[in-house]
């Protein structure tokens, strides 16, 4: 399988991207891992005319701390945010997502932000990137802005990045001690994409109560979706076995999710609401650390 | 004529196996037929080309890859090494001899794409345990069902790089 014919530019610097990409318009498109874009050229379901490589774009990898934050190259491949010492230390639920995406020959590929940029609703790092509560770094030729997570995953394949922005770096806070963080999911079993997943970022006091809560669900909607009643219903709480399982009881409400041949509304839902439980379970344990 | 120059096949320089190979491909050649078909290195398979199978892998910098899903370009100035590169001379990489001795391999249509994941295995992680093992081969299909052996043939190759197998 060939993907239809296309031109190719390898950009040499974020600055010559930014101008190839005002020069192709929606001709062009940028190349980052191509784990996503290349199967779907393979398949001619996009026939781009002219790819753009970030791949030769020096400095958009790696993992590093500036103040209270991690930065993540949108380059990084999954591989190496899953071995990240600085990840598994301040942020372990963002290791254990990308160290379940695909097979050990995508994570070698695969980039961090390729995946968020895609926003593939079966993904897994736009799940725990919600948890994380990560911003986005957007950079054009008139400047950079910042996107809160809550505001980048906005459709199926969908971002708020505009067509003349280049995701350079992703933001994820350093949380603060007591913080205990996981992700898991339920693959599907022949693909491994997200059937349903669960991330849960828990503040726990020493008291044991529940000061702060982020927690994100995959695979109900367009994109990760804010368990917002769960969150709620654990704030100020103790978090003990009853606490947790009321509150993640309430990670499915008001949720829609299209039924596929794997698996029905009804199931992922409940999937969910046991996945959100698992996951919270498994930050709190972290957190007592 | 501008359709021609837009999508103009381009140069590229890619190190197979420690030797230096400067080609023109067009931008959409893949890697596994960069490799297949230019350079008849045709130990290397294709089989699903859908990024599943595993049959296409070998290393770019070092790395596991599936090379039905990397373009030759984005090789260019990389170093791959391939299923024929393993061996020094007659000597097998001890992973081909682990799949002799413990007979990892029925068809053998998986078998290089299998090698070079177990070869980046045992780099990274030099006395991987089972569990390991076969997590490690999860972007690697056998129809054959051959698993077991294979994993076998891994834990003897892992011994042996150790200095332990008989």
């Amino acid at each position: 399988m060939f993907p239809a014919n296309f031109g190719y530019v390898a950009a040499r610097s974020l600055e010559e991207a930014l101008q190839l990409m005002a020069k192709h318009g929606d001709d062009g498109k940028l190349l980052a891992g191509g784990h996503s874009l290349i199967p779907a050229m393979k398949l001619r379901l996009q026939s781009p005319q002219t790819l753009i490589d970030l791949g030769t774009v020096p400095g958009l990898q790696g993992v590093t701390v500036d103040g209270n934050h991690l930065v993540i190259g949108a380059l990084t491949v999954h591989a190496d945010v899953a071995a990240s010492d600085l990840v598994r230390k301040h942020v372990p639920a963002l290791a254990d997502a990308a160290a379940v995406i695909g097979d050990v020959q995508v994570r070698n590929r695969g980039t961090i932000g390729g995946s968020a940029a895609h926003a593939d609703p079966a993904a897994d790092l736009p799940v725990v990137l919600t948890a994380l509560n990560a911003s986005f770094i957007a950079q054009s030729a008139l400047g950079k802005r910042s996107i809160s997570v809550d505001d980048f995953f906005t459709d199926f394949y969908t971002t708020a990045l505009n067509a003349n922005e280049i995701l350079t770096e992703i933001h994820v806070p350093i949380p603060a001690a007591g913080t205990g963080t996981a992700y898991i999911k339920l693959p599907h079993p022949a693909s491994g994409y997200v059937v349903v997943s669960a991330a849960a970022l828990i503040v726990r006091q020493r008291s044991g109560t529940c000061s702060a809560s982020r927690i994100a669900i995959g695979g109900l909607g367009s994109g990760p979706i804010r368990a917002i009643s769960t969150e709620l219903q654990l704030q100020g709480k103790p978090l003990t076995t009853q606490t947790i399982k009321a509150a993640a009881a309430a990670a499915a409400e008001e949720t829609d999710p299209v039924e596929d041949s794997y698996a029905g509304a009804e199931y992922k839902r409940h999937v969910a609401t046991v996945y959100a439980r698992k996951a919270i379970e498994a930050a709190v344990e972290r957190a007592a650390r | 004529m501008a359709a021609e120059a837009q999508f103009a096949a381009l140069p590229v320089s890619i190190t197979v196996n420690g030797v230096k190979h400067d080609a023109v491909v067009e931008p959409r050649t893949l890697l596994v037929y960069f490799l297949r078909e230019h350079l008849n290195l045709t130990g290397t398979h294709v089989g699903c080309d859908t990024s599943q199978c595993g049959a296409c892998t070998v290393h770019l910098n070092g790395r596991a890859v599936k090379s039905c899903t990397v373009l030759a370009v984005q090789a260019n100035g990389a170093a791959v090494k391939t299923i024929e590169g393993l061996a020094d001379g007659d000597n097998f990489h001890p992973v081909q001899e682990g799949f002799r001795e413990k007979h990892g391999l029925q068809c053998g249509y998986c078998t290089p794409g299998m090698i070079m994941t177990a070869v980046h295995l045992l780099e990274t992680n030099p006395s991987p345990t089972d569990d390991e093992i076969k997590h490690a081969l999860e972007g690697n299909l056998c129809r054959c069902t051959g698993y077991v052996n294979i994993v076998e043939s891994i834990k003897w190759a892992a011994a042996k790089m150790n200095g332990g197998a008989k």
